[in-house]
């Protein structure tokens, strides 16, 4: 039987690891547009201010993007090093967009990061911008990618089992193109990477301003990021919507676990707008309901249920025997292909061996599947409640509140009246990290909402992982944490001190 | 749809292409972070290094993520069971390539020598460690690795990292780190000028000798192991898995393409070639000639090594039939076909706009510009 601690270990590296890669990557996803935007004022009026502008932001931006491609490599060296079997299992399908990331996306970034730099004396102005927004353009071509291959972990389409290579193969590129999934989750990602751009350069210029320190620059960063954040902070909200009404339709073990939804309530249901989930009693010790908030949000009806998490379990119990008896057929097919009645069975139950497999957590072989086993089983197919309900609500609230800084900032801007507020820019300054905590939470929310699962309703997490030591797992975990500890310690230090130092860096021999 | 089996050759033929995509490419940037030490002899000449690559070694590097994604899109059992069995060899590999961005864009921050000099063996090492342990792991492939597959598929991996260390694959990690190291010099030799290239020309005509004579040892001591060789295998041009073969070994079946298609001869000759233009232009000062005969010695090296393996990609010593092969560890029939025409829209793009990107940066990088440059370059 496969090693849990191996699994909880491997759970927790990649966790962390993509974590550590996605402080990095949003500020690129976000500070790569401010930078085309301000070479475009730059291009456009000549104003030679907003050239210095474009290579004081980009200096950080290199500072950060570096550490963004380090912490890159790791993710796709991962699912080979320690989800070996996921990689067997939906490589097929999963692959292809991660190299096609490579080849189309990573190629672009990297290539135009090179000239960017050192291509201001090389190229005409023209032609560094379109460099400028050819990086961007890279970097956000592989969001699009990245969030198509977890688009298709969350809501497998176009794809089929194939029992003679026992793995998953893709039989509809469109289908995994053209996800709605992957479309909402690239829009809402990207969105919080352009909210994080922003309230960067919102939040060091509003630093200039309050010292009175390279006013002039730092006014004219100052409005560019307000106008950009409040856009990306609409668009990440008005998404977020979207991706719930989604997650409804396709995950509703995510949303019952993510709203604290015990019981399925009669049409239509209620939001949770804050509570105190009780795991242990399958109940909240107390909320404040909002009636048909969560009807209204998650059906956009008023006569759809919103199944909860004990209906959930109870309808997964099914699905589980039903699974078991697909995974028995298909052992009989493997050792007798010409095996007819195996093969009708496989094709009957076949959509729900996912589900069986669910079991093989507990036991080696699915015969041995008693009713004990399918119910711990299907309480398995939930996540927990309390994490899941308080960091999407952080997510939220967050959100929120950036939005109503950035038309705080606008304003601000508009009027020019920062001198006068010295109490609002150091807002500005202080909320910087509110940006990568609802990051974080996002993907949280995401990911540990779709467990069991690695690939939703199709693999368990724990059978995908590498058949490894938890020794290596250790080591290598350690590892991992300890060296990137390291070079985000390097980072932030250098971040600091060319923040601080602000654009008289551009000028020979400060640095 | 492209028939399957021919699309499974191409595969093999695509993969093949990605690495030496690789070895050129990144392999100038990792040859000239291994002379980093050696050839810079101060601050500024470390700087004019690091400055000749300093435009492309982010690009270059790409060409390693996307064979990496290329054989998890085409060959998912190879992923899966390579990373995951050499494990170690892997994170080692990848804990080196850490320094390698960081290294390249903090250096030259801060003024301290010992921050400089931190990094500057830090570059070194992200480059030492991938060059040496690529050519090590090709070694192993010669050898067998010791893997099992069970009826679902799943592989188990029964080494050791150390075993992986033993004299005949270190001395193929020697032929791979001389590969890149000549890629280094040569390149050095054509964008440098004054003692740094004197120096940087010398050593690439002394790699040059090293690697003809370490490749000659390495082909004399294939064809004293065992090969591997198919016996049966099922229908190739359906979809099938790895256990679905009889495997054999037999002295000198590496070289059983060899005898059956003489003319691929001409690989391993094609490498010797190329050692010597780089021994006759280098001098000469033609040195974008030893970058090209540097070049060849990549295609041709890394092409000899995988006729003599064809088909097998993973040979597995402790259970040769889970032997993963260009025919059954291949992705679907529709997933190989699709992506064929992913890569073959997408390759020529990117070789153009890298192309387009090494004229818009060509010419030699000087001391006196890193001088006067000095905010500005890394």
């Amino acid at each position: 039987m496969i090693d849990s601690t191996v699994v909880d270990l491997s759970r927790l590296q990649f966790a962390a690891t993509a974590m550590y890669h996605f402080i990095f990557v949003p500020l690129t996803l976000g500070l790569s547009w401010i930078l085309v935007i301000m070479e475009s004022v730059y291009v456009l009026t000549g104003k030679q201010i907003y050239k210095e502008m474009t290579q004081f932001w980009g200096k950080l931006f290199g500072i950060n993007f570096a550490l963004g491609v380090t912490t890159g490599i790791t993710m796709e060296f991962q699912f080979g090093t320690n989800w070996a079997y996921y990689s067997h299992y939906v490589g097929d399908i999963f692959g292809a967009p991660l190299a096609i990331e490579g080849l189309m996306a990573f190629f672009l970034e990297s290539t135009m990061f090179g000239l960017f730099f050192f291509g201001w004396k090389r190229l005409p102005k023209f032609g560094h911008l379109a460099v400028s927004a050819l990086m961007a353009l890279g970097a956000n071509l592989s969001a699009v990618l990245i969030l198509i291959a977890n688009g298709w972990m969350q809501n497998p389409v176009g794809s089929a089992f194939n029992p003679v290579t026992m793995r998953m193969e893709l039989v509809d590129f469109a289908a995994l193109v053209f996800n709605p999934v992957a479309q909402s989750k690239f829009v809402h990602a990207v969105s919080a990477g352009y909210v994080t751009g922003s309230l960067f350069v919102l939040a060091i210029s509003a630093w200039y301003l309050l010292n009175g320190k390279h006013v002039e620059f730092a006014r004219r960063s100052f409005r560019i990021a307000s106008i950009f954040g409040v856009a990306g902070a609409l668009s990440a909200i008005i998404i977020g919507d979207e991706a719930g009404y989604e997650v409804a339709q396709l995950q509703p073990s995510k949303l019952a676990a993510t709203e604290a939804i015990w019981e399925t309530e009669a049409a239509p249901a209620g939001f949770n707008v804050i509570a105190w989930p009780n795991e242990e009693k399958q109940a909240n010790d107390w909320e404040i309901h909002l009636p048909y908030g969560g009807g209204l949000m998650w059906t956009r009806t008023l006569t759809e249920k919103v199944p909860g998490i004990r209906e959930i379990r109870e309808t997964n119990k099914e699905r589980i025997a039903s699974g078991v008896q697909a995974i028995i057929a298909l052992e009989e097919m493997n050792k007798n292909p010409n095996d007819t009645v195996a093969r009708e069975t496989f094709q009957q139950h076949e959509a729900d061996m996912g589900y069986g497999l669910l079991v093989k957590r507990h036991v080696e072989d699915v015969r041995q599947a008693t009713p004990e086993v399918i119910a711990k089983a299907a309480v398995d197919s939930v996540p927990k409640v309390a994490p899941l309900f308080w960091s999407f609500r952080v997510m939220v609230g967050l959100g929120f509140l950036m939005f109503a800084l950035f038309v705080v900032a606008i304003w601000l801007s508009i009027s020019n009246k920062h001198r006068q507020y010295p109490l609002l820019l150091k807002a500005f300054l202080y909320s910087l990290p509110a940006p990568w905590i609802a990051c974080m939470c996002g993907w949280f929310v995401a990911e540990y909402g779709r467990q069991p699962w690695t690939v939703f309703g199709m693999l368990p997490t724990h059978l995908s992982a590498s058949s490894l030591s938890s020794a290596s797992l250790w080591g290598s975990l350690a590892g991992f944490v300890g060296f990137y500890t390291l070079l985000l310690i390097v980072e932030m230090f250098l971040m600091f001190k060319y923040a601080r130092l602000g654009p008289t860096v551009l000028q020979p021999n400060n640095a | 749809m492209l028939d399957y089996v021919i699309l499974k050759l191409i595969w093999w033929v695509l993969v093949g292409v990605l690495l030496i995509g690789f070895a050129i490419m990144d392999g100038h940037d990792m040859g000239v972070g291994m002379l980093l030490p050696v050839l810079g002899k101060d601050d500024t000449d470390r700087r004019v290094m690091i400055n000749t690559i300093a435009p492309h070694w982010d690009g270059n590097q790409v060409w390693f993520i996307t064979a990496g994604g290329a054989v998890f899109a085409a060959w998912p059992f190879v992923y899966a069971t390579a990373f995951s069995g050499f494990y170690w060899a892997m994170l080692l590999v990848l804990f080196a390539l850490f320094f390698r961005p960081v290294g390249f864009e903090y250096r030259s921050k801060l003024s301290a020598p010992k921050w400089r000099a931190s990094w500057d063996w830090g570059l070194f090492a992200g480059s030492a460690v991938p060059a040496l342990v690529f050519g090590v792991a090709f070694g192993n492939l010669f050898l067998g690795v010791p893997f099992r597959l069970d009826e679902t598929m799943r592989s188990f991996y029964s080494g050791s990292f150390w075993a992986l260390l033993n004299p005949f694959a270190v001395l193929f990690g020697l032929v791979s780190v001389s590969m890149i190291l000549l890629q280094g010099a040569t390149f050095l030799s054509h964008r440098t000028d004054g003692d740094l290239q004197a120096r940087a020309k010398k050593a690439a005509s002394l790699i040059a000798i090293a690697l003809i004579v370490l490749f000659s040892l390495g082909g004399i001591w294939v064809s004293f192991i065992d090969g591997y060789v198919i016996e049966s295998i099922g229908d190739i041009g359906s979809a099938i898995n790895p256990l679905m073969k009889e495997v054999g070994r037999s002295p000198g079946g590496w070289f059983t393409n060899y005898g059956k298609y003489p003319i691929l001869w001409l690989m391993p000759v094609l490498a010797y070639v190329g050692g010597f233009v780089v021994l006759l232009t280098i001098r000469a000062g033609k040195t974008i000639l030893a970058f090209i005969g540097s070049s060849l010695v990549c295609v041709s090296v890394i092409s000899t090594a995988g006729i003599a393996l064809f088909p097998f990609v993973l040979p597995s010593s402790e259970m040769p039939k889970a032997s993963l092969t260009a025919w059954d560890a291949t992705s679907s029939h529709f997933t190989l076909n699709v992506m064929f025409y992913v890569a073959l829209i997408f390759t020529p793009i990117v070789v153009a706009y890298t192309g387009w990107a090494y004229r818009i940066m060509a010419g030699k990088v000087t001391r006196d510009f890193i001088v006067k440059n000095d905010e500005a370059v890394y």
